[in-house]
């Protein structure tokens, strides 16, 4: 049966929606305030923002849009609002520059906040002295990429959260630069999502901050120089890889932080400087494998209501501490780890030590009751009653052993560099 | 030249041509190549570093001193039979053992530092690491003139001078931590600052633990030591406390050695 060609044609240009249009926003331009644009554009248009300096805000955008920044384009909100609120799926927010929230007691006043959308972008933008960045509330399948977060905060009651996600799923954050916040990056209840290559220092709080966020995964992250490092907590089916934990420095500080974690991989992550490497409580059936824990105070610490962890083929090189903990007994294992602590030997010369590693130190059970006897570390007296313990282990917990350590340095991402 | 100088010289050849002191610097010179050579980088050379310089340096000096001061009395008296004073005798003498080893340490431990290249970017830690280890040698010459000026017999001499080096090495933080254990409800942190202080062979320890271990250190009780030698105030009084136990030893050896019936 032949069907005639001219019906389809009228069907297919009829679904086919208007080529989307641009629309100007400058000084000079026919619109002066992005809200007058926004308001005017139909769905799918796109916004092209011209370099300025933009007073206004909060400008909600209803409507799935484009906002493209040219370079200089600068929304200011003078210290006294929120910028730019997206309620409206199919949104993109490129190359914009937000500026100057101010700071609110009152509500998490935000210079970009996404509330009940989905397939958002926000795409090489920067956000100064901003005191929430991006904040995202009830999104999905959001795109947050390569933006520039920078905040100068001082206290921690004063400060918001860089990059801030509640209650969202499937969100992409990749490439972004966040640094000087309370929080870096901000997690609670979030699912699914991946968090990758972005760089959080010198935060006043956690670099990485996320609860009850299950199934997440952050990779190749660099975490460095915030005031407690990075903090996982009640989540389960987390996958950590490839980050790079770097000088997380401070009495309560912590490299990684994980507090009721479940069914949850470590792996290839770079600990190096931190005041405490890893520290787990309450912390189940984890896999820890080829990281680097190279220089830390404490390398890790498993408290005693973590059960059933995994270590292996880690490297553990110039930590004061490798591993200490407050129980007498654990049901965590330790196997084909390098120790640069180890001295013993291998006859069958399989590169794998015959006698087995214990990792606690007396000293560092000392040090637990005990912390101003931190001093005497490196003396020769707490040398020679490490040494007595290691050869009859009486006080450290007996199990806690690495039955086959390694005696060669293991390779991983972070040795070949 | 003074008396003093041609003292300082003559003893200087002396020791520096003894073996033992040849054995002192190579040792040093092959520990810390192997250190430098088994690789790792300066996070696993200095801790090893700072922890041979611990336990040799005031060993090997304290023992060195009393052997040469016991072994050279008979020609020491000889030279006070002529016409060189005392003091200028005691001022030669300690010269000439502190400055040979102190030399040949910082040869032993620098040339493979040096030749290694790698530590450039750590140049401060090394400082501070060699440099406890100059002060240490300084501080052991000196606490053996007093055991050698104080024991006429050079065998109850040599077993107190080793006495004095376990007092101080072991016995001391010994006794430290069981007192800091049975005290544990106190603050304790400005009491061990003190206690870590009036040891020499700790507060050298200290320095160079704040040179290799800072990440542990960086927690609370370390936050109150950070901030004591990372001011200027605890550089200046722990420099102060190690000049101490060079000088007053020093000054009690020569009190003694001055009043000496020789």
């Amino acid at each position: 049966m032949r069907i005639p060609l001219m019906p389809w044609v009228a069907v297919v240009l009829a679904g086919a929606p208007l080529p989307a249009q641009e629309i100007h926003v400058g000084p000079e331009s026919h619109y002066r305030s992005i809200a007058a644009a926004v308001a005017a554009a139909s769905p799918h248009d796109t916004i092209v923002v011209e370099a300025g300096r933009y007073l206004e805000g909060p400008i909600e955008i209803d409507r799935p849009l484009t906002l493209l920044g040219r370079p200089g384009a600068i929304l200011d909100g003078e210290g006294q609002r929120e910028l730019l609120v997206v309620g409206a799926d199919s949104v993109t927010i490129e190359g914009m520059t937000l500026r100057n929230t101010g700071l609110s007691f009152t509500e998490d006043r935000a210079a970009l906040r996404v509330e009940e959308a989905r397939f958002c972008t926000i795409r090489s933008n920067r956000f100064e002295e901003t005191f929430f960045g991006i904040y995202l509330a009830n999104a999905g399948d959001c795109l947050v990429e390569d933006n520039v977060l920078e905040a100068r905060a001082e206290r921690e009651t004063r400060a918001g959260n860089g990059i801030h996600l509640w209650y969202s799923t499937r969100i992409t954050i990749e490439g972004n630069q966040v640094r000087g916040h309370r929080d870096g990056i901000y997690f609670e209840f979030v699912e699914d999502s991946l968090v990758r290559d972005n760089v959080s220092s010198h935060n006043l709080r956690y670099g990485l901050h996320f609860m009850f966020s299950d199934g997440c995964t952050y990779q190749s992250n660099a975490f460095v120089r915030n005031g407690a490092g990075v903090a996982v907590m009640y989540t389960s089916n987390v996958v950590m890889e490839e980050n790079d934990f770097d000088e997380n420095r401070g009495g309560a500080a912590f490299g990684l932080l994980l507090k009721e974690i479940r069914d949850s991989r470590i792996a290839f992550n770079r600990f190096r400087r931190n005041s405490v490497g890893v520290r787990m409580e309450g912390a189940n059936r984890l896999v820890v494998e080829g990281n680097d824990f190279v220089a830390n105070g404490w390398a890790v610490q498993v408290l005693a209501n973590s059960d059933g962890s995994a270590f292996t083929a880690n490297n553990f090189v110039g930590n004061s501490f490798d591993v200490s903990t407050n129980s007498r007994s654990t049901s965590s294992t330790f196997s084909g780890n390098y120790w640069d602590r180890y001295r013993g030997y291998d006859l069958n010369r399989d590169g794998v030590g015959d006698v087995p590693f214990r990792p606690v130190r007396l000293f560092s059970l000392v040090v637990e009751q005990n912390e101003p006897a931190l001093v005497l570390q490196r003396s020769l007296l707490v040398q020679l009653l490490d040494l007595a313990e290691a050869v009859l282990p009486v006080l450290t917990p007996r199990g806690l052993a690495d039955a086959d350590p390694s005696l060669k340095p293991i390779d991983t991402p972070w040795r070949s560099l | 030249m003074n008396t003093w100088t041609k003292v300082l010289r003559y003893e200087m050849r002396n020791v520096l041509r003894a073996r033992a002191l040849l054995g002192y610097g190579l040792f040093f010179l092959a520990a810390t190549t192997g250190l430098v050579r088994m690789g790792g980088g300066v996070e696993r050379v200095l801790p090893s570093l700072s922890n041979l310089i611990l336990l040799t340096v005031p060993l090997v000096s304290l023992v060195v001193t009393t052997v040469f001061l016991y072994e050279g009395r008979a020609f020491n008296e000889l030279l006070l039979s002529q016409p060189v004073g005392r003091k200028e005798l005691f001022r030669g003498l300690f010269m000439g053992l502190t400055l040979p080893l102190a030399g040949v340490f910082v040869v032993g431990t620098g040339l493979p530092l040096l030749a290694s290249g790698g530590f450039s970017t750590a140049a401060g830690p090394v400082a501070l690491t060699l440099g406890s280890g100059i002060a240490l040698t300084a501080v052991f010459v000196a606490l053996g003139f007093l055991v050698a000026f104080s024991v006429k017999e050079a065998a109850r001499g040599l077993g107190v001078a080793l006495l004095v080096w376990l007092g101080l090495t072991v016995v001391y933080d010994g006794v430290v931590l069981l007192a800091s254990h049975n005290l544990s409800a106190y603050p304790l942190e400005t009491p061990m600052l003190a206690a870590m202080i009036l040891n020499p062979v700790d507060l050298a320890r200290m320095v160079s633990l704040m040179a290799v271990d800072a990440s542990v250190l960086m927690g609370y009780t370390g936050a109150v030591f950070q901030d004591f030698f990372g001011g200027w105030t605890g550089i200046v009084i722990a420099t102060a406390a190690l000049a101490g136990w060079v000088l007053l030893p020093y000054l009690g050896a020569l009190r003694r050695f001055g009043r000496m019936d020789l």
